[in-house]
């Protein structure tokens, strides 16, 4: 049977790993590829990178960093940040990334998820949503049909969560798959860093809605977290950054937690 | 010993080169016929559709070097949509003909499960193999396809993986070996079959 992924989400910026990484014993806890590697042995199913750095060469930096990782680690590798056009695109997965992962560029143009899924194969386009709750007072605004209405429980949001875009959630999603995504990361802006557990009501809206897989992300605090995800949100995979970053749990004990309850994963 | 990996600018091919490195081989990477038939080994790759790989390959000139190859006997293997071409035709894009080395289509999975089929899953396999040599039989491998081989003859399937169907994840005949998963992305397991197969190219 198909196995629910745990993907460990690792932000980079300048080429170094930040956040903390308390838990694996190495030399230097900043390096992408010394980190991706420790995260394999553990179990990892896929990693996603996520390049956070604001200058403007920070492709070429990213792309050393892929190539450095793609040496050593041979799982799936998911790069996101900063990606706006198909050589964007190319060159990232020439450097070694299976997938890419676009957000802000798939909002403002559309047209990048479709050419990227033509030209490399819709297996590799993952388009990350940043959703928000919609406060009714901000229903209004342009009217087309991704516009938000008044069932829109969801927003999209671009540029890192600070712009509001109108668009509801559940109308992009399901615009992507037509564009040829072939895997959605979705994040939940109100969960994100809570600790709390997931937006499940979100994903299990957006993964009934769509015939492609769904990526959880954003409030895992525990494993039963996790769990709720697979199970009452119909994720298709989990990402995780701070509860395996900071050493609370291994992703073998994960993995041991969601294999006690019945759901299928990789050992 | 020269293994040359097909280059039509068909994705992450770092990660196959990088496979085969650890495994003792530098590969040559190329798109022109004469390296292909100068290989001992050769090794098709691919990711995307069908549709655009067979126009790369007929563009670069490359679809008789990769039959010819094949038909001289020495050792290849296909990789993920590197399986799928080597049927007559595929339902991608409307119809197209492939290689046509291997007698079988390529159909679409079912669409009652997610599709792309995307993630670990198990490969049961049928009969032994000194390609899967190490490698026991429900290991989980990584796979990202929307499409599946079926091949004419149901003796070349040596590995069978379920999502909705079952259907054929690791082809055999002769001296051709094909995966629909990506053995370069499933870990240790999947670094094995790269082992096994400059091991067997070699012997």
């Amino acid at each position: 049977m198909l196995a629910k992924r745990i993907i460990p989400c690792l932000d980079v910026d300048a080429g170094r790993v930040v956040k903390g990484i308390s838990f694996v014993q190495l030399r230097d806890a900043g390096d992408p590829a010394e980190l991706a590697a420790a995260y394999d042995r553990e179990g990892a199913d896929e990693l996603v990178f996520l390049d956070i750095t604001a200058s403007s060469d920070s492709r070429e930096t990213m792309i050393s960093v892929v190539e450095k990782v793609s040496e050593k680690v041979f799982i799936p590798l998911t790069v996101g940040g900063g990606i706006r056009t198909v050589d964007d695109i190319r060159k990232i997965l020439r450097a070694g990334a299976d997938k890419v992962s676009v957000n802000t560029a798939a909002v403002l143009n559309p047209c990048l998820v479709k050419e990227g899924a033509g030209r490399f194969g819709n297996q590799c386009m993952v388009v990350a949503i940043d959703a928000k709750a919609v406060v009714s007072a901000q229903k209004s605004g342009v009217l087309n049909d991704l516009a938000l209405d008044e069932n829109s429980a969801w927003e999209v949001y671009t540029h890192g969560g600070r712009n509001s875009t109108n668009i509801d959630v559940v109308k992009w999603a399901a615009k992507v798959e037509e564009l040829g995504a072939g895997e959605i990361l979705l994040t939940s802006m109100d969960k994100d860093g809570h600790q709390q557990g997931y937006d499940i009501e979100l994903i299990r809206t957006v993964s009934e809605q769509v015939s492609i897989p769904v990526i959880a992300s954003g409030g895992a605090g525990n494993l039963d977290h996790l769990y709720q995800a697979f199970e009452l949100g119909k994720a298709d995979a989990v990402l995780a950054a701070s509860i395996f970053h900071f050493g609370t749990y291994s992703i073998e004990k994960a993995k041991q937690f969601l294999d006690a309850r019945g759901v299928v994963i990789r050992r | 010993m020269k293994i040359t990996i097909v280059d039509y600018e068909s994705g992450n091919l770092r990660s196959v080169i990088q496979a085969l490195r650890f495994a003792q081989i530098d590969p040559t990477v190329s798109g022109k016929p004469d390296q292909i038939l100068s290989a001992d080994a050769l090794i098709l790759p691919g990711v995307g559709s069908g549709n655009a790989a067979m126009k790369a390959l007929e563009q670069q000139k490359l679809v008789g070097a990769i039959r010819e190859f094949i038909a001289s006997g020495r050792p290849f293997m296909g990789i993920c949509l590197g399986l799928q071409l080597l049927m007559e035709m595929t339902d991608e894009g409307g119809g197209v003909d492939c290689l046509g080395v291997i007698r079988g289509t390529v159909e679409r999975l079912p669409s009652e499960y997610k599709v792309p089929h995307m993630g670990w899953n198990q490969v049961v396999i049928n009969k032994e193999h000194k390609i899967m040599r190490g490698i026991s039989s429900s290991a989980y491998f990584y796979f990202a396809h929307s499409y599946y081989s079926v091949p004419a003859d149901p003796n070349l399937v040596l590995g069978t993986t379920s999502y909705g169907i079952d259907f054929c994840s690791i082809l055999v005949r002769d001296n051709v070996f094909a995966t629909q998963f990506h053995p370069e992305k499933s870990g240790s397991v999947g670094l094995q079959i790269y082992k096994n197969f400059v091991q067997n190219a070699i012997e």
